[in-house]
């Protein structure tokens, strides 16, 4: 057994710099969030029309978002272990509970009203590739046959609850999230190619028996904008214009057109990498990608560096997530994806999504700075 | 649960875990660099094209408005029009300096710092490049002036616009209403993109309550427009649909001839149709002129009548609320007779006034030196207080109360229009919530002869006297008879009428009364039975404005005007064979049977005669 040392520890350090330590914030983490921070309220004050009342609800979000993540960066990642079981378990009474009792909003059957609304599918982002880690850190790795069976359907069940409210975003992400970890957990690349050939199969199945009119009009649009201008295809070709009009430099900050002449719907939460492209241009969106890549590349560092199954897997799963958050959303942007409502992560305006961002990156902190010097 | 300990081989996971998380790291790498060269795509290559889009050929989607139904009286004259009119609009997006623009735009034409910051306000709630009217109702002069000058002001223009207009002016002002421009809690209600177009709201009246209907849908046309967004070419549109038409049960004539009636007088008459339940006649005074509110009303304008002593942008008729006085009579008589307090032939002697036993305090009669000896019949020709002070007391707070509410006083008619005034039946519980006391006996003795807490609507009035008419068949009022669509013709269903369980002999014994107190010698209205080959039934009434004391006498040629009582009559004709009920409400008329009775008796002459 070989004994870790914090390489930190070989570092002369600020004074803050241990204040954050001894919170077990991880700095490279909290420098990239925060940048995204500024430029998301940036970006707030000139998409809503320079409106303090959408930034300063949001900032209230956001802070309550970090009190959370600092929150769960001081638990050791054994206690997340210990309690994926019974958070897995909440969750799930909670969609079924969403099912019957939940608040209608927007044709979707999303919310429960406790006090607040608010949206239980969101926990399942971190309680199924918890509870998937949690399984299979039990059994051998790679995994068997009968434990991904097993595992297959800890991830179906949450899914398809979500599926039926429905919202496909979020049901994508959780199901992801729990592939995620089969994947890192040394899924064999035959059954991994297999399934994709049976998913594509099933694709006509799902077609015909269970999406609905509008997500079939979303990807008859993505498919062919033109075709209804005015009407289902108006978003993404206004996103379109907005985004190439900016060019290589952009328009400069708060000089965006688009948005501001009401062209561009949703400009402040799915479309708002739109005004982004449009006000910073080409170089804005490199620099905007480079973050988010950057916040990736040091979650899989921490992931890789992790101690025990179950870190690890939770680890590189939370950070699959965030990749295809922004992955998705910039994507449906630029049209090269079908527009699914999954916001720009950390930018857009809302709440729901961004407790749940941070209650991960509160995760992935803990794992990191965590570490025994002797492992267990 | 316990979990079997598995022996974990873990240089191989680590090994496992490495390269996997190497191989989506190399994956993530490519799908970025698959947006990155899509932004390319759109930024670099595509810039020049997406930036003209943006700048120079924008499509615009203009929103087409659609046509305000009309709405017409009983007769098929219309109320409510669209008049074609010139207006001065702005395309904000199109000016490059507004104030220079609208300083120089003062100086050619008369515009008022008002209407310029009516227009600061109303445009904030549009795009840019909506057209935003600055003046409406143009004159020839004012096109002929501007139209020479026209190529300085790029960005202005003159459009023909579709302006509300109300033929009949103070007539309709109340029971129409009157459209506006729609403001930004309005435009919270509604749905944003239907009022693009239309700048206007219903505001009062049935233009509020029937706005969803009148309103029409918005087209749309998807337009073209060059650099400096002058239209190109229309590449595809939508036709606007018209909105539906009204037919009322309102008859303009007779809406005049109550409104002249009234003279110099404010109040409100109300006629129901005793067949269908439609509104006839619906005059609250004192009026204004709703046009005036249509093409926006100047401050001056609208202190003037917002501040005028008349009130006349309060709708007396739907919520203006009056004390009943003796008009309540006839359904206080009833409710003795139904609940069996008294009979047709008992008597009472009236003194004059009318003690509670063993109190000092005296209930006056109007007649000082009383009515003598009294019937149930007598006392409502001749107005006996006494006599219903005995009544009211032997009937009781509760029975009374329950009886009137079901002739739905102290309730909405629900007529269909917005805001209507419930008025208030007293009652032990009311008393107990919003007085926090309990209920004295002296109070029912007031509340039988209509005065006290009491209040009604004159369309209530009407209502109640529609329903005492008809023998208990209650029908709510409503206005709308048809709704004319763009392609169907929609009859309104009305509620069906709920019958009361009266007696008819109890009833018959009420309309005897109430045509003596029109057709007999002493009766308080017989001033108007003159040639007249049917007969009315009817009741006066006077209702306080303020208390005279105990042993002040009530002399009205010393009593200023605005503290003289309100003349009140409700009345039904043919009294056999009921055909129309009115309620009339003269404030400070002081006379019942002089002021209010010839007006109701113009309204019924008018109506009976037309149909033969």
């Amino acid at each position: 057994m070989q004994v870790e040392l914090r390489p930190e520890q070989f570092h002369k350090q600020s004074f803050s710099g241990n204040l954050l330590r001894k919170l077990h914030i991880d700095i490279p983490l909290l420098i990239a969030l925060f940048i995204l921070l500024i430029l998301s309220f940036m970006m707030l004050y000139s998409s809503g029309n320079q409106e303090w009342g959408l930034i300063i609800r949001q900032s209230s979000r956001m802070g309550g978002s970090c009190v959370l993540m600092i929150f769960l960066a001081q638990l050791e990642p054994r206690q997340f272990q210990r309690y994926s079981i019974p958070f897995y378990i909440l969750g799930v009474c909670l969609l079924i509970a969403v099912l019957i009792i939940g608040d209608v909003g927007k044709g979707a059957q999303r919310w429960l009203n406790i006090g607040f609304r608010f949206q239980p599918s969101e926990m399942l982002k971190i309680s199924t590739p918890m509870m998937v880690a949690w399984y299979l850190a039990g059994h051998e790795i790679p995994p068997k046959w009968k434990h991904i069976v097993t595992v297959l359907a800890f991830i179906m069940f949450p899914t398809v609850l979500i599926v039926r409210q429905p919202d496909l975003g979020t049901s994508l992400l959780v199901a992801s999230s729990g592939l995620s970890v089969l994947y890192f957990a040394g899924l064999s690349w035959r059954y991994l190619f297999s399934a994709v050939v049976g998913l594509s199969a099933f694709t006509p199945v799902y077609w015909h028996y269970f999406m609905r009119s509008y997500q079939k009009d979303r990807v008859n649009t993505f498919l062919n904008p033109e075709s209804d201008p005015m009407g289902k295809g108006y978003h993404i070709i206004q996103s379109k214009i907005a985004i190439g009009s900016g060019g290589v430099s952009g328009k400069g900050w708060q000089e965006n057109t688009q948005s501001q002449l009401d062209f561009l719907p949703e400009s402040s939460t799915d479309f708002i990498f739109a005004v982004f492209a449009e006000e910073f241009g080409l170089l804005g969106c490199l620099g905007l990608l480079a973050v988010y890549l950057f916040i990736i590349a040091r979650g899989l560092y921490i992931a890789v560096q992790a101690q025990g199954t179950y870190s690890r897997l939770l680890a590189g799963s939370l950070v699959c997530t965030f990749f295809i958050y922004v992955f998705v959303n910039i994507g449906m942007v630029i049209g090269i994806l079908p527009v699914v409502g999954i916001p720009l992560p950390l930018i857009s305006y809302g709440g729901t999504s961004m407790v749940t961002l941070f209650a991960g990156f509160g995760i992935l902190m803990s794992i990191h700075t965590h570490k025994k010097v002797l492992p267990s | 649960m316990r979990r079997h300990q598995v022996i974990q081989d873990v240089f191989l996971e680590n090994r496992i875990f490495l390269s996997r998380t190497v191989i989506m790291f190399v994956a993530m790498l490519f799908l970025i660099l698959g947006l990155i060269i899509r932004l390319v795509y759109l930024q670099v290559s595509g810039h020049e094209k997406y930036h003209s889009m943006a700048t120079n050929n924008r499509i615009k989607v203009a929103s087409i408005p659609p046509t305000r139904g009309i709405i017409y009286d009983k007769k098929g004259r219309i109320l409510a029009e669209n008049l074609p009119s010139y207006s001065l609009e702005i395309i904000p997006e199109q000016i490059k300096n507004m104030s220079n623009t609208l300083l120089r735009l003062q100086k050619v034409l008369n515009i008022s710092e008002e209407k310029i910051n009516e227009f600061h306000k109303h445009s904030k709630r549009y795009r840019r490049f909506d057209s935003i009217p600055l003046l409406l109702k143009l004159s020839a002069k004012d096109v002929a002036k501007f139209a020479v000058l026209r190529h300085t002001f790029p960005g202005v223009d003159i459009h023909a616009r579709l302006i509300r207009h109300y033929p009949y002016k103070e007539l309709t002002a109340h029971v129409v209403g009157y459209l506006g421009r729609i403001n930004s809690r309005e435009l919270q209600r509604v749905s944003g993109a239907e009022y693009r177009s239309m700048h206007f709201i219903g505001k009062t009246g049935l233009e509020s309550a029937y706005e969803d209907i009148l309103r029409g849908y918005a087209g749309y046309a998807e337009i073209e427009t060059n650099a400096q967004g002058k239209p190109i070419k229309t590449l595809a549109s939508i036709m606007p649909s018209r909105g539906a038409d009204l037919h009322l049960s309102l008859d303009i004539g007779l809406q005049k001839i109550a409104y002249d009636a009234l003279a110099e007088y404010n109040g409100a008459v109300v006629a129901l149709d005793l067949e269908s339940g439609g509104v006839i006649i619906q005059v609250s005074k004192a009026s204004f002129d709703p046009n005036l509110f249509v093409s926006g009303i100047s401050h001056k304008d609208y202190n003037r009548i917002n501040h005028s002593k008349n009130m006349p942008l309060f709708d007396r008729a739907l919520r203006g609320q009056y004390p009943p006085g003796s008009t309540l009579k006839p359904f206080v008589g009833l409710a003795g007779l139904e609940r069996n307090v008294v009979t047709a032939q008992q008597k009472l002697f009236c003194p004059g006034y009318y003690q509670l036993p063993n109190k000092e305090h005296k209930y006056r009669d109007w007649k000082k030196r009383g009515h003598g000896v009294v019937n149930l019949k007598k006392s409502i020709v001749q107005s006996c207080d006494v006599y219903f002070y005995d009544m009211a007391l032997a009937l009781g707070i509760d029975n009374l109360s329950s009886f009137l509410n079901d002739f739905g006083f102290g309730k909405k008619t629900g007529i269909d229009l917005n805001g209507e005034s419930a008025g208030l039946m007293p009652s032990r519980e009311w008393k107990r919530i919003h007085k926090h006391t309990i209920w004295y006996p002296g109070e029912t003795l007031i509340t039988g002869i209509g005065q006290g807490f009491t209040q009604v609507t004159p369309l209530q009035l009407a209502h109640a006297t529609g329903i005492l008419a008809n023998n208990g068949a209650a029908i709510a009022p409503f206005l709308v008879e048809r709704k004319v669509y763009a392609d169907r013709i929609a009859k309104v269903n009305h509620t069906q009428a709920k019958k009361l369980n009266l007696k008819d002999k109890n009833v018959e014994i009420i309309r005897q009364a109430m045509v003596d107190v029109i057709h007999s010698a002493r009766g308080t209205a017989r001033l108007i039975a003159k040639n007249r080959s049917y007969q009315i039934a009817g009741k006066t009434g006077t209702a306080q404005v303020y208390s005279i004391k105990q042993d002040e006498e009530y002399n009205e040629e010393e009593i200023a005007f605005n503290m003289r009582d309100h003349a009140l009559f409700i009345a039904y004709a043919p009294a056999d064979n009921p055909k129309i009920a009115v309620a009339v409400i003269v404030e400070h008329g002081s006379h019942g049977g002089s002021v209010a009775a010839p007006i109701a008796a113009a309204v019924i002459t008018e109506y009976l005669n037309e149909g033969k």
